[in-house]
């Protein structure tokens, strides 16, 4: 017999989507105040696992329609681009850049490549902690 | 081209992220794991012929200043160790395409072979030591996944053995580094070897080289941490046992190599006394356990623990002779391990057993494989115009010139024991009475035995034209015995 998990359920609605903005908050602070793309990724992560827990593997495959391996690898990719757009500049490897940009939103905002690596990190997180609870969860 | 040295390291890294995004197409998996080997390849020779004009590569990523960012600094031996590693790791991908089954190369097989490349040339061409421990971890990682690849019984039972012993190596490995760091302030290895001759506590710097001696130890399976190696090595499929046999090990008796040469020679009385000791009694258990087994497998296997010891004890000596006696040996002993397993491989294959007792009679069926092997067992052995000789005469040598006349003569008596070993499977395997063979198809066997075949002349070149790679291996020497040109190259500004 199911239990009755309304409850569970409409909380998770609310929560899921706090959690993911305090996940991005973390991982575009990461720079100036503790956070980035691990953090960031494992907080994201956390929120698919509450839809997980408060709904059902399938219908959160539905919802989130993503290979999380494939999520992996671009977040890899991302990364050592990131890394190697400095040997077509010809500085050593991993050499960052950054400036100042007027950007319509936000003002005078400094945008930084390192940020592009933790992207690639992010989806990384992301990626191989739902490979893992997912294989695990479907485990029979 | 600054970036250069870590072009092999990266290359593989980028291949083996877009290999993760197909894994069900057998056929592109491979096409795409070649290729990226083949680049790879490609880019160290480039790295290989830079290093030979110009001298030692170092770059400091991030364009920070040599101590304070990571350093990636590929001297002669390093670039040596990358393009055998590399070469071998082609070899394997070729014999793995008909031996290993789709069902396997479905499961992220290629991309778990270009990490462990990642991880083995990064290893190699590093240059800070707590970016080494990490490179360490990539090629662990990577070897995890490969020793338990398929989910057979042996197989989970013995990578449950392997990860818990590298799990504790690493633990301590990561305390070393902290002991390190706390004395010196430092983890640079260029800034380490500057600083370390300035502190007077050498009795703790002492207890941190043993220290690194039992980390590095328990990866290059040294007496009496070895243990773990025999059982783990059996279990996994033929191709990756090749792999592991060839790159796993050396990789640890590459960094007591960088450190033992490098910044701990505050005490060489004690740490390289002990380091001969430990490499004799290592050579000792090794040909124990080669003479012990009737199993193909465990006899190269216990080999790959005696070659250990035989490199450690020409690094122990710290002349020139028994360095660049290592040196060549190091490079020798990966290119003939990966071509024994392969061949080894082959006869499991077609008696469809690894148990010596079973096999006989191959020679009138597989006469050039049978030669083959001869070759490779003397190249194994150090017969002289094969690839073994150089290395072990040079390593001899140094032991006279040096302080242990007795671990030269132990390492020729055993060279006797080894030889004894290999010539066993010939004997056993390809004289004597036919025994039942699994019929193979003529395809499939060529498949197999023409990537080994060219391993196996690749080694006996590298012997015979040894006289061409002295200078290399002498230039790699020169570096490992000066400190002071690998401090210059990467503290130049």
């Amino acid at each position: 017999m199911r239990t009755n998990d309304v409850m569970l359920q409409t909380a998770t609605k609310v929560v899921t989507f706090i959690i993911l903005m305090f996940a991005v908050h973390i991982f575009f602070a990461g720079h100036y105040t503790p956070g980035g793309g691990f953090v960031g990724g494992l907080l994201t992560a956390s929120a698919i696992v509450l839809l997980m827990l408060a709904f059902d593997l399938p219908t959160v495959k539905k919802i989130v329609p993503i290979n999380y391996v494939v999520l992996t690898a671009v977040g890899l990719l991302i990364a050592i681009a990131t890394a190697s757009a400095s040997i077509v500049f010809d500085v050593p490897f991993f050499t960052h850049a950054y400036d100042y940009f007027d950007l319509p939103l936000f003002g005078k905002t400094s945008l930084h490549s390192a940020m592009l690596f933790d992207l690639g990190v992010y989806l990384v997180v992301v990626g191989v902690t739902m490979t893992i609870i997912q294989t695990i969860g479907e485990d029979e | 081209m600054s970036n250069l040295a870590l072009f092999p390291i990266v290359i593989p890294l980028i291949f083996a992220a877009v290999l993760m995004l197909f894994p069900k197409n057998v056929s592109m998996q491979r096409i795409v794991a070649i290729a990226g080997v083949s680049a790879t390849l490609v880019s160290a020779l480039f790295l290989f012929s830079k290093v030979s004009t110009d001298g030692i590569q170092a770059v400091t990523l991030g364009s920070w200043p040599a101590p304070f960012g990571i350093s990636m600094v590929s001297d002669m031996l390093s670039v040596l160790l990358v393009l055998s590693s590399t070469l071998v790791t082609l070899f394997v991908l070729f014999y793995s395409i008909p031996t290993i089954g789709v069902k396997r190369e479905q499961s992220y097989y290629y991309p778990a072979v270009l990490f462990l490349m990642t991880g083995v040339n990064g290893a190699f061409t590093t240059g800070d030591i707590f970016n080494l421990f990490v490179f360490i971890e990539v090629l662990l990682m990577a070897s995890y996944a490969l020793i338990v690849h398929g989910g057979e019984k042996p197989q989970l039972r013995e990578s449950i053995k392997y990860l818990l012993v590298n799990i504790i190596s690493s633990a301590l490995f990561v305390s070393a580094v902290a002991y390190l760091y706390s004395v010196t302030g430092t983890l640079n290895m260029a800034d380490l070897a500057v600083k370390i001759p300035k502190i007077e506590a050498v009795g703790i710097l002492t207890v941190i080289a043993v220290l690194f001696l039992v980390v590095f130890g328990f990866k290059a399976a040294i007496f009496p941490l070895y243990f773990w190696l025999p059982g783990s090595y059996f279990a996994p499929p033929m191709a990756i046992l090749a792999l592991f046999g060839a790159l796993l090990t050396k990789v640890g008796v590459y960094a007591i190599m960088r450190t033992y040469t490098l910044f701990f020679t505050m005490n060489i009385g004690f740490t390289h006394e002990l380091l001969a000791i430990i490499a004799i009694l290592t050579i000792l258990a090794g040909c124990i356990g080669a003479l012990a087994y009737f199993d193909v497998k465990k006899i190269i296997i216990y080999n790959i623990i005696i070659a250990v010891g035989v490199i450690l004890f020409g690094i122990s000596q710290m002349n020139a002779a028994g360095v660049e006696g290592s040196i060549f040996y190091l490079v020798h002993d990966m290119l003939i391990k990966a071509a024994l397993f392969l061949l080894v491989g082959i006869l499991t294959v077609i008696f469809g057993t690894s148990d010596l007792r079973k096999m006989g009679g191959l020679i009138k069926s597989y006469p050039l494989f049978g030669w083959t092997f001869l070759i490779a067992a003397f190249g194994l052995a150090g017969i002289p115009p094969l690839s073994g000789f150089p290395g072990k005469l040079l390593i001899v040598q140094g032991g006279f010139e040096g302080t242990h006349f007795w671990g030269s003569l132990v390492i020729l008596a055993t060279s006797l024991l080894v030889l004894l070993s290999v010539v066993r499977i010939f004997i056993y395997a390809f004289w004597g009475e036919p025994a039942k063979i699994v019929t193979i198809d003529r395809k499939h066997y060529l498949s197999m035995f023409v990537p080994t075949a060219i391993l196996v002349a690749l080694t006996v070149v590298l012997g015979a034209g040894a006289e061409l790679f002295m200078p290399f291996v002498s230039d790699a020497g020169e570096v490992l015995l000066n400190p002071s040109l690998y401090i210059d190259a990467v503290l130049k500004e």
